[in-house]
């Protein structure tokens, strides 16, 4: 989106909202809920309407793991780490998307289709492993249907080639 | 206004909720469970499927989205009511079964005992879930609606009774009120336990001007989601809850504080409190009194330390959500240094039922020292995991074994985890501990909010431990330095115990700053981060020593200290199933027909394991690595 498109739904959202510093976080939420993410001229939009330093607003971003500061691939893919995912497989089924998709959790493939995040507990412990796709909640997750949600998503299948890159916990 | 009109304002509430609900008791009912869990296991689908069947057969039947019962083993759930019949509960619902139970139950009137669950009212054909094993021991006061009523519809509640407790309590002082809560020693469900009536007490005594009720629902232990099925499943509890705390202590304003990961609950709990401002029971002149209070939601931003009072207090007002030292107790100076009530959505919760059944019944209930229910999340390597809500008491075993169904498999249990990332892990002999706020502190571990995770022989010790650690560690705000950076070293010593590079020293260290951290920490956050280390330390060490020695991960856990392998004896030549699963081509079919595994490529996906055919089961793992070699030559 362009710069000045920012600005312009950036106000828009800050009409709703009284300029008070506390607002800040109900503002982000708007903010990332129109854009995706958060986008660097809208913070420093958001700054000078609430009467706060940039950086502080910037402060707030990055401390709180629910904002982001670039645009999320088309398919968000989140694997859970809660407790009961963890022990069942889950950190086995994130490496899976990390060397099938070839991006670290916390990335987004060089096209823009997928960013592959950690979600702590989603809450369905019982279907661990679990992942979300987009908004859809998969339960039970081995590698084997890493590949196969993959695929429907138009990944085609791992090539065949040898790889040796070994990754450790 | 007179009593009189008053009474009669919520008397008309009551018999209007009723009037629009008379089709519960007048035609068929489907209520699909669709909390958060439900709809992972495929809910909306059953809902839609169960509508589209319905209306293909002109059915005059409704269709209607509850919260969740608990059973999360049985995913997806419906209830089906149909007048003449008692009603039943289906569970582990597909899209055949849907038909099925259209086409012979609501058309025709059998009701398909063989795919019941159970009944909801006792009858004399099928059982109820009373006659559980895990029925002798539960008692739902707080859970008790969840999953039976229509979270996105206030009439349901009220037609329950539910706000009757605030009908009451506008009729009363509000010292009164104060001394029955008081009077309960209802205990914060938060995890520390700390009296409400005594919070309420300071909050009411500071002074007239303006007070805060937040509740806290920022539930972020990973394997606890308790705040999130009951703020999904039945959010006008929390609200009355709310309100009575507001008139007793004289608070004009309260907040709602929920994660931002909880979307469902931020939805229903946002529907709900637009729902009881347009009964009247929110807002200007409460019930016709003269009591005015009003509520937000306001969504976190996902920083697992503002479940601390004084950071979630700081983030609502536009801050890093870092905890302050304390006194001043956010009793006397919270939100916008306004004396501020800041409560559990579980305490919130058992206000109403205190109100209106009394504190005598609810001392009954539990122990004397912690009185009423706890509710537990049970998860992991357990038959029957879900939502329980069982007296103060109640032993681990109790939990485990009737409650929760055992360990399914032919599997060990090892330990339990209990109290997530600030709790401990409690070995098998700890199991006839009584679960209440002190008995569990004594043992190194705490209530916290209520998970439980089961692990059996599969899991390893020291990983969780590294688990738990990397979660705190990552969450740590940053404003203690031995929370920050003791955490930091801690992890690094627990990374190289699970990769078999420890030595026997950096244990040491690794307990020394396990204690340093714990006293170095201003919030419980860091207080109690070393508890999964320290517990693990206690009644695992073995574990550890395996891992240090003889670079054996005992539970076979660790990639960097297995190996898998295929025993020559089991594999088939007929089958090839291994071969494709293995993303890296490390599997390749030997000379013989047979297949073995290329350790050098090998990622240790675990995909061989998972794929082998169960009548081979020839994928093992083994530890150490380097068994491989020695079995290789064994068996050819």
């Amino acid at each position: 989106m362009e710069k000045d498109a920012v600005i312009k739904n950036t106000r828009e959202i800050l009409k709703n909202h009284t300029a008070k510093p506390r607002n800040l976080i109900p503002v982000l939420h708007d903010l990332q809920e129109k854009f995706g993410y958060l986008p660097q001229p809208a913070m420093e939009e958001v700054a000078a309407a609430l009467g706060i330093p940039a950086v502080d607003v910037y402060g707030i971003a990055t401390f709180f793991n629910g904002f982001r500061l670039n645009p999320p691939g088309r398919h968000q893919i989140q694997v859970c780490m809660g407790t009961a995912c963890y022990m069942a497989g889950g950190q086995i089924a994130l490496d899976s998307f990390e060397r099938r998709l070839k991006i670290r959790a916390g990335e987004t493939t060089p096209d823009g289709e997928f960013s592959l995040e950690q979600a702590a507990c989603v809450g369905c412990c019982s279907l661990a492993p679990v992942v979300v796709v987009d908004t859809f909640v998969e339960g039970k997750v081995t590698p084997t249907r890493v590949d196969g949600l993959l695929l429907s998503l138009g990944v085609a299948p791992e090539k065949q080639e040898n790889r040796s890159s070994k990754k450790d916990n | 206004m007179d009593a009189a009109l008053r009474k009669r304002a919520y008397a008309k509430l009551r018999s209007g909720a009723m009037e629009a609900l008379k089709f519960l008791d007048e035609k068929p009912v489907v209520r699909v469970g669709t909390a958060t869990c439900g709809k992972a296991a495929g809910a909306l689908l059953i809902r839609d499927a169960f509508q589209e069947e319905i209306n293909s057969k002109g059915i005059d039947a409704r269709v209607v989205e509850v919260g969740c019962m608990g059973h999360c083993y049985a995913e997806p759930m419906a209830i089906i009511s149909k007048p003449g019949f008692t009603p039943l509960c289906y569970g582990n619902l597909d899209e055949g079964l849907v038909k099925r139970l259209v086409e012979d139950f609501l058309l025709q009137d059998d009701p398909c005992y063989e795919f019941a669950m159970a009944a909801l009212e006792p009858n004399d054909i099928f059982p109820t879930f009373q006659d559980f094993p895990r029925g002798v021991y539960e008692e739902k006061i707080i859970l008790e609606y969840c999953g039976l009523i229509d979270p996105e519809e206030i009439d349901y509640y009220i037609a329950w009774g539910g706000y009757s407790a605030l009908d009451k309590v506008l009729h009363m002082d509000p010292r009164e009120v104060l001394q029955i809560v008081k009077a309960s020693n209802l205990r914060g469900r938060g995890g520390a336990g700390f009296p409400a009536g005594i919070k309420w007490d300071v909050a009411r005594k500071a002074g007239d001007g303006m007070k805060y009720v937040i509740c806290n629902g920022d539930e972020g232990d990973p394997g606890a989601f308790m705040d999130r099925n009951i703020l999904e499943s039945n959010p006008h509890q929390v609200i009355e809850g709310m309100i009575i705390c507001a008139y007793c202590v004289g608070a004009s304003q309260g907040y709602i504080y929920i994660r931002s990961e909880y979307q469902q609950a931020i939805r229903r709990v946002k529907k709900a409190v637009r729902q009881a401002r347009e009964k009247g029971l929110l807002g200007d002149f409460i019930l016709g009194s003269d009591f005015c209070f009003d509520l937000h939601v306001f969504p976190g931003a996902g920083a697992f330390v503002c479940g601390e009072g004084t950071a979630l207090v700081s983030s609502m007002e536009g801050g890093m959500g870092i905890p302050q030292y304390r006194p001043p107790e956010l009793a006397l100076s919270g939100y916008l240094g306004k004396p501020t009530v800041l409560n559990n959505v579980k305490t919130f919760c058992y206000i109403p039922h205190i109100i209106q059944k009394g504190t005598k019944w609810f001392k009954e209930i539990g122990t004397p020292g912690s009185p009423g229910t706890a509710v537990f999340a049970l998860a992991g390597k357990i038959a029957a995991p879900g939502l329980v809500e069982v007296p103060m008491g109640t032993t681990l075993r109790q939990l485990i074994y009737d409650v929760g169904g055992g360990i399914p498999g032919d599997k060990k249990l090892k330990a339990v985890q209990i109290g997530g990332p600030s709790g401990g892990c409690l070995p098998g002999e700890a199991l006839d501990l009584p679960v209440d706020f002190d008995s569990l502190k004594e043992s190194g571990a705490m209530m916290g909010s209520g998970g439980i995770i089961v692990l059996n022989e599969d899991d390893c010790m020291v990983r969780m431990a590294r688990f738990f650690l990397g979660f705190t560690q990552q969450e740590s705000c940053g404003k203690c330095t031995f929370c920050r950076l003791g955490t930091r070293h801690m992890l690094q010593i627990l990374d190289a115990v699970t990769r078999g590079e420890g030595d026997m020293d950096s244990l040491r260290v690794l307990r020394e700053l396990a204690e340093d951290v714990k006293a170095g920490s201003l919030c419980n956050l860091g207080k109690t981060a070393p508890n999964p280390v320290l517990t693990t330390l206690k009644y695992f060490f073995h574990e550890y020593e395996a891992h240090i020695k003889e670079k054996r991960c005992p539970s076979l856990m660790c990639p960097n200290l297995i190996a898998y392998f295929i025993e020559p004896a089991k594999c088939s030549k007929l089958c090839n199933v291994c071969v494709g699963s293995c993303p890296v081509e490390a599997i390749y079919t030997r000379d013989d027909g047979l297949k073995a595994i290329n350790q050098e490529k090998c990622v240790k996906c675990d995909n061989c394991l998972k794929t082998c055919p169960p009548e081979y089961s020839a994928v093992i793992k083994v530890s150490p690595p380097d068994l491989v070699r020695e079995k290789e030559r064994e068996m050819g």
